[in-house]
């Protein structure tokens, strides 16, 4: 693919250098010709804009066929469903204008493409047109804007209704860490400044806050699915974001405060695993790392699939690769997890 | 300067190579100086970048000899080294954003066309306006030599958001280079508000009898307005410059708290990084529209001239221009919804950023009608102004999503969102920019005019060429992945992705070469270009009415009194012959004619 691309290039070039060098022969010749567009010039223009517009629209459809099964599977949390609801209408009116207007631009350009002696239309202004172009893009954006903001409140309301899972996520250079509230389902008090790395307390929690003492670390997010998880996100250092996109999820993590995002989930890592989408992007992925396993090359392991946390604001030379492995699972087996993990406590206590 | 003191100007200056070429005070050549710093050299450098990231992007963890020849540590063994990754990907939009397409478009075309098409001898002060030129040189000359520096040039992206950017134990471009990034950005802002304030005054002062702003050519209404969001929002800039520098250099906690980085914990207490992305994007989202206003007043222009028509609803243009003026300063949230400010703020903003949209339509359907039974002459300008438009609405349209709140959650941050500004601001901008310089090129070389074919051969494989990398791209966006990651091997679920960016990267490589055209075009029509009639494009402005020959003051005897709008293309007597018998364009300094109406418009 790569080589037959590359190919592709050269060839493309040489024949604009080859068209190039002709057209600034033929310049040449004709040394009396103004560069001012003639009538030819008018009629080819014309025909390439027409052209042109069957570009777009060809482009376009490429894309969709070739690149729709790259896109995200379907939401995996409660508010995801209206997100990729509005998402698909803003889509369809956007796609239904571009549609439009790329057809009237390009087809007038061809059109009214220039002719010696034509005449065009004195038309300065037409109120009632140009009142009709203003109160449509209105009333249509007024629908979205309305529509969107019911569904921003709605995602961005975080309270403590439905007896929330409390998580932490906590961001450094360049890595993730969870914190859970342990029995308490309560953080501890936490600041960079009571880190003790040597204590093992890699989060600067306070080890005089009961709350803190039942806390659970880990590097890998599991979630019960169906309850709600309430995040409280920090960092240490630079800012971070915490990108879910399975979950249609992200907010910043900002030094010297907590920011917060709340979402439900709705479907485990096993039953995504079973869906149709991801079952074919599983095996196509594999399929290419099969090849370059072939071939010896690196990041050739086959892939298994797992929801993911990635930092999505620059922060640094690793930031390419910050992620943290997410996994929904049923209520007992994540009870069953939780049980199994040390609490902060009985860290502290082991480094002693 | 009063018209009638300065008749008979034009020999009475001795003028030296130096007065002439280089501290020159003449808006003319300041025009074209700014063209080739900031156009030619910083464009040059700044596609440079993107071409040696979108390499790496494709073809992740390849040795290139280009990359050691070019990078020389930062590439060991030709392989890209992460640090200079983020470095090339700040410093390409640093450029592009504010030295190509501020200062290189406003300042070429600001300079050139004000005096000229408002009926003016010169800016209202050529010192000043020397003066922000040479700043501006200055600034830019400061920011390629931090490209040098040993730790490499600033690398937070172009955005600069502290803590990334403060501290330089996080980063190894936060110590120098980001040091004299911010020193270079003060003079560049300190040039821009000089500019700026200029060409207020001159629009307000200096135009000529009966040149009122109603009858302004829509170049001129999108220049004025640029330098007043200018001046409104670029101070912000610099205070949140001057305070990153305190932070960085003095101590003080602006933008930094709690942090903890290499092992200890630092002093800093009480700041938000937050607050520094408000103070940014107060000036960042303006910004935008600083650049893309003058792209569209150029199109506004080239478009009605070539279509042989007037501009369709030449007020509610103007008007557009002010709407998108006053909301540009009200939107600049919507970078931020997930800043962890109040979602409270992020619907305000949402509010604000869709209503933008409406003027920003009303502008393209007005472009749409104004080729509508037009006698369109497809110069390479005009196609370049179809193009604008075209990538504009594409652009724009992506915008909708981005704009709201709710969506902009999962497209934050990725690719989409790279995809939708380089359409809209980008390459829209870039497409006003050529459609200007193919334009009004005889305006700037006494004469002379560059090669229609190249241009032709230029517009069409730049066209396809810029669809060809940023259509696909939304695709890589909505798929998650991240902007500014050095490679996207560390996600296997990105796998199936690699083949999208080997196209986008294909189509770069050949939109770049492509530009080399442009540049020989442009550097041979200097010199070898054919001289064409003083009024090439049968155009109505004033600036056609010039002498080829620069001269200082623009017009050897009195300056021409307005009459009429600067539209009156293809105006008829009710009988249906052309006003002035012969031509179907009547200049703004002709009078009105026995029998002619001055239309309502």
């Amino acid at each position: 693919m790569t080589a037959l691309l590359t190919l592709t290039v050269l060839v493309l070039v040489a024949i604009a250098i080859w068209q190039m060098t002709k057209i600034f022969e033929l310049s040449q010749l004709k040394a009396e010709n103004a560069e001012i567009a003639t009538d030819s010039d008018n009629k080819y223009n014309g025909y390439l804009l027409f052209g042109f517009l069957i570009f777009i629209y060809g482009i376009t459809i490429f894309s969709f066929a070739k690149y729709s099964k790259v896109l995200l599977p379907e939401a995996s949390s409660a508010h995801g469903g209206e997100y990729d609801q509005l998402m698909w209408v803003s889509f369809a009116i956007i796609f239904f204008v571009q549609f439009i207007t790329q057809a009237l631009l390009h087809y007038f350009g061809y059109k009214y493409r220039g002719e010696e002696g034509k005449k065009a239309l004195f038309f300065a202004d037409n109120d009632r047109l140009e009142f009709i172009w203003t109160i449509i893009p209105v009333i249509v954006l007024a629908g979205l804007i309305l529509w969107g903001l019911y569904t921003w409140t709605n995602i961005m309301e975080i309270n403590d209704e439905d007896d929330p899972l409390i998580v932490e996520l906590y961001a450094q250079q360049f890595n993730w860490t969870a914190r859970y509230g342990g029995d308490d389902n309560v953080l501890g008090d936490a600041s960079v400044r009571l880190i003790d790395i040597d204590r093992a307390n890699v989060l600067g929690l306070d080890e005089s806050d009961p709350n803190a003492a039942d806390d659970i670390l880990v590097k890998e997010l599991h979630l019960p699915v169906g309850r709600k998880v309430n995040f409280m996100m920090r960092s240490q250092d630079v800012l971070h974001s915490a990108y879910m996109p399975h979950f249609r999820a992200q907010m910043n993590c900002v030094p010297g405060m907590i920011t917060q995002f709340s979402f439900t989930p709705t479907v485990t890592t096993a039953e995504m695993r079973l869906n149709p989408d991801v079952v074919e992007k599983v095996k196509r992925i594999n399929g290419i790392r099969a090849k370059k396993a072939a071939k010896g090359e690196p990041n050739s392991d086959p892939w298994e699939f797992d929801y993911v946390l990635l930092c999505n604001k620059i922060c640094g030379k690793s930031h390419y690769n910050m992620q943290m492995k997410i996994i929904v699972e049923t209520e007992e087996e994540y009870n069953k997890w939780i049980a199994e993990q040390a609490t902060f406590k009985e860290t502290i206590a082991s480094v002693e | 300067m009063s018209a009638t003191g300065h008749d008979d100007h034009g020999h009475h200056h001795k003028e030296t190579f130096i007065t002439k070429y280089i501290f020159s005070q003449d808006h003319k050549m300041i025009a074209k100086q700014y063209l080739i710093t900031g156009v030619l050299i910083m464009g040059f450098i700044g596609i440079a970048m993107s071409l040696l990231f979108r390499m790496q992007l494709a073809w992740p963890g390849e040795s290139f000899p280009v990359f050691e020849a070019l990078l020389g540590k930062w590439a060991p063994d030709g392989v890209m080294d992460a640090d200079i990754y983020l470095a090339l990907v700040t410093m390409h939009g640093t450029i592009m954003v504010f030295f190509v397409l501020t200062a290189g478009l406003s300042g070429t075309f600001s300079n050139l066309l004000i005096p000229l098409q408002i009926g003016a001898r010169d800016m209202a002060s050529g010192f000043l306006n020397m003066l922000s030129f040479w700043m501006f040189f200055v600034s830019a000359v400061i920011m390629v030599i931090s490209l040098f520096v040993e730790a490499g040039p600033a690398s937070a992206g172009w955005t600069i958001y502290p803590p990334l950017s403060a501290l330089p134990m996080a980063q190894a471009g936060s110590g120098a280079g980001m040091t004299l990034w911010l020193v270079s950005m003060a003079i560049f802002i300190a040039s821009s508000l000089l500019g700026s304030l200029n060409y207020i005054v001159t629009v307000l002062n200096l135009r000529t009898k009966g040149m009122s702003m109603t009858r302004l050519p829509l170049t001129i209404w999108a220049f004025f307005v640029t330098a007043v969001i200018g001046v409104i929002s670029f101070p912000v800039l610099l205070s949140a410059a001057l305070l990153l520098i305190m932070d960085r250099s003095f101590g003080t906690s602006f933008f930094l708290s709690d942090i903890f980085i290499q092992g200890e914990v630092l002093h800093y207490q009480g700041g938000s990084p937050v607050l520094f992305e408000h103070l940014f994007w107060f000036l960042g989202h303006p910004e935008v529209y600083i650049v893309i206003l003058p792209a569209m007043g150029i199109v506004s222009e080239v478009m009605a001239v070539n279509a042989r028509k007037p501009i369709f609803g030449y007020r509610a243009m103007i008007a557009s221009i002010l709407a998108i003026a006053f909301l540009s300063t009200i939107v600049w949230g919507h970078h931020m919804f997930i800043s962890g400010m109040n979602p409270f703020l992020g619907s305000v903003f949402t509010f604000t950023t869709l209503l933008i949209a409406i003027p920003s339509a009303v502008k393209a359907f007005n472009w749409i009608t104004t080729l509508w039974k037009g006698n369109l002459q497809l110069n390479p300008g005009m196609l370049f102004s179809i193009g604008m438009v075209s990538t504009f609405i594409t652009g724009g349209l992506t915008g909708i999503i981005l704009g709201d709140s709710t969506l902009d959650i999962n497209v934050h941050d990725t690719y989409f969102v790279v995809a939708h500004f380089h359409l809209v601001m980008g390459i829209s901008a870039l497409y006003g920019l050529f459609a200007g310089v193919y334009h009004w090129f005889p305006k700037m070389f006494q004469g002379r005019m560059m090669n229609k074919n190249l241009g032709y051969v230029h517009f069409w494989v730049t066209a396809v060429g810029s669809y060809g990398i940023f259509f696909p791209m939304h695709f890589v966006g909505m798929a998650g992945v991240p902007r500014r990651y050095y490679e996207n091997t560390a996600f296997p679920m990105f796998d199936d992705l690699t083949n999208v960016q080997v196209l986008m990267t294909v189509f770069a490589i050949i939109t770049a070469s492509v530009q080399l055209v442009f540049a020989f075009n442009f550097i041979r029509s200097i010199f070898y270009g054919k001289k064409g009639p003083l009024n090439p494009w049968k155009a109505t402005t004033l600036e056609w009415t010039a002498p080829q020959e620069h001269i200082h003051g623009n017009w050897p005897g009195a300056i021409p009194h307005v009459h009429r709008w600067a539209y009156d293309y293809s105006k008829t007597y009710e009988n249906g012959d052309y006003i002035l018998p012969g031509q179907d364009f009547v200049p703004q300094h002709i009078p009105l004619q026995d029998n002619e109406e001055e239309l309502h418009h």
